[in-house]
């Protein structure tokens, strides 16, 4: 039988973690948090996260760098700021789900099979290349990108009600200047 | 510079054509015609800013630098483009290394931004700027008997905004007030309705939505009062669902606030965009009809 542990050592946390996360969010304080939990008890989505947000905040102060990059919670954050704006110590906390989810991304440990980042992603690179979202084919992307045509399939009634109301387009929408705007990302590029 | 250039974003260009609808002849019913920015681009919403910090600003700065051009502050009705648009003029506005780098970028393509835009949801247009008086005066109807649960949502109270308190804003009751409609006290009015979660993971956008509606039921409202496309959309289109899945019905119209107001003016019911709506609206009219209206 292997015995397995379920406490970090010390020697294992990554002590660069919370001056990581202070830089990529502009969130200074994040260790000024006392662990009140305000964030949490206000938080309408707590009650699906894998860890509400004030555990998050312990573990980036803590160095819980892969159990902070591979949570749900951060997925599950809708950016609605009420923990930010209700905050006794001013964090913020928004800007700091935000750097997480930047940095799941580059580092590839996202959850797999979740959509939510696929979403982002494809928004994303719908507005780069376009300068504008169309809605359909983001849905189109998502649902293509995630593997789950069972899901578009279900999501047919509600398409059809928005076909009848003259509520969703099947154009493509782009800006006229899409030169500058792939300039201005170039440039973007090369200052970063 | 008061003038104002409107900015739709995709929602409303897509499918909240009726927020444009109706939010285009309410200004200019009042006098302050709203001209489209040209060429504008998507503000990146959520999406952008989990991705890339940098570029999800520098794109929000070309917008800013297109009205500036025009010497026009932004109108934006799309509560995220609201929000999404003021972080990145906050950011832009002072002088961090991270605003420094955009600037050059924004410089070299062509759109530089001097940061002397405003950026402003027309509710905030409509109080301020207008004023209560003026919009009573315009009134011809008053939606008399309309029991209404204002829903402001999270992106158009919170973190920027000072022109409402961020946990029980009251401005929009105060309009809706104005135009005859009575707000109920609706608690709920700032949770958040999941945002794009309803098109992800559907399950959590179904409950939160739920619970929006339920409240609202309680206390009594006939419709919901919205100001921002997203809330609309999933406040609006999974209510057959819940009915099937939680075994209570909790039908009810969600509606665009320019949508009451263009009634109360004596605009056309046609004009306004209500038959875009997936829910069936014979409640609010009823109800006005014994309030009087027509």
């Amino acid at each position: 039988m292997e015995i397995q542990r379920h406490v970090k050592y010390e020697e294992e946390l990554d002590k660069s973690f919370l001056e990581e996360i202070k830089v990529m969010s502009g969130a200074e304080d994040i260790d000024r948090c006392i662990q009140c939990g305000t964030c949490s008890s206000s938080c309408p989505m707590s009650v699906y996260m894998d860890s509400p947000p004030r555990k998050i905040i312990a573990m980036i102060k803590n160095g819980f760098k892969e159990e902070a990059l591979r949570s749900f919670t951060i997925w599950l954050c809708s950016s609605c700021y009420t923990c930010q704006v209700r905050c006794p110590a001013k964090i913020e906390i928004t800007e700091v789900m935000y750097a997480l989810k930047r940095k799941a991304i580059e580092e590839k440990v996202y959850p797999q099979n979740l959509p939510i980042p696929v979403l982002d992603r494809e928004m994303s690179s719908l507005i780069k290349n376009y300068g504008r979202n169309s809605e359909l084919w983001l849905i189109l992307r998502l649902y293509l990108k995630s593997r789950n045509p069972l899901g578009l399939l279900k999501m047919a009634p509600l398409g059809l009600k928005l076909m009848k109301t003259g509520r969703m387009s099947l154009k493509r929408e782009a800006i006229k200047n899409k030169k500058q705007l792939k300039l201005l990302l170039a440039s973007l590029k090369e200052a970063a | 510079m008061k003038d104002y250039v409107y900015y739709p974003g995709c929602s409303l260009k897509g499918n909240s054509k009726h927020y444009e609808e109706s939010i285009l002849p309410v200004f200019r019913e009042l006098g302050l015609p709203l001209e489209e920015l040209e060429d504008w681009n998507c503000c990146g919403a959520t999406a952008y800013f989990s991705v890339d910090d940098l570029m999800a600003t520098a794109i929000c700065g070309r917008n800013l630098s297109l009205a500036e051009k025009k010497q026009k502050n932004i109108i934006a009705p799309c509560a995220g483009c609201y929000l999404t648009l003021k972080k990145a003029n906050k950011v832009l506005q002072g002088n961090s290394d991270k605003a420094r780098k955009i600037h050059q970028a924004l410089e070299k393509a062509g759109c530089p931004y001097q940061g002397r835009i405003e950026v402003k949801h027309p509710l905030e247009v409509l109080i301020e700027d207008i004023g209560l008086d003026r919009i009573k005066e315009r009134v011809r109807y008053r939606l008399t008997g309309l029991n209404v649960a204002c829903y402001y949502g999270c992106q158009l109270v919170r973190p920027y905004t000072d022109f409402d308190d961020p946990d029980y804003p009251t401005k929009l009751d105060q309009l809706m007030a104005a135009i005859g409609a009575e707000p109920v006290p609706y608690s709920a009015k700032t949770r958040c309705c999941g945002g794009s979660l309803t098109g992800t993971i559907e399950e959590v956008g179904k409950r939160l939505n739920f619970i929006l509606l339920k409240e609202a039921k309680r206390r009594g409202a006939d419709a919901i009062v919205t100001l921002c496309p997203l809330c609309q959309f999933n406040l609006e289109i999974l209510q057959d669902k819940m009915l099937k899945d939680y075994g209570e019905d909790v039908t009810m119209p969600v509606l665009y606030f320019s949508q009451l107001m263009g009634l109360a003016f004596g605009l056309a019911r046609e004009d306004l965009g209500f038959n875009r709506s997936i829910v069936d609206l014979k409640p609010v009219w009823q109800k006005l009809a014994i309030g009087g209206l027509r």
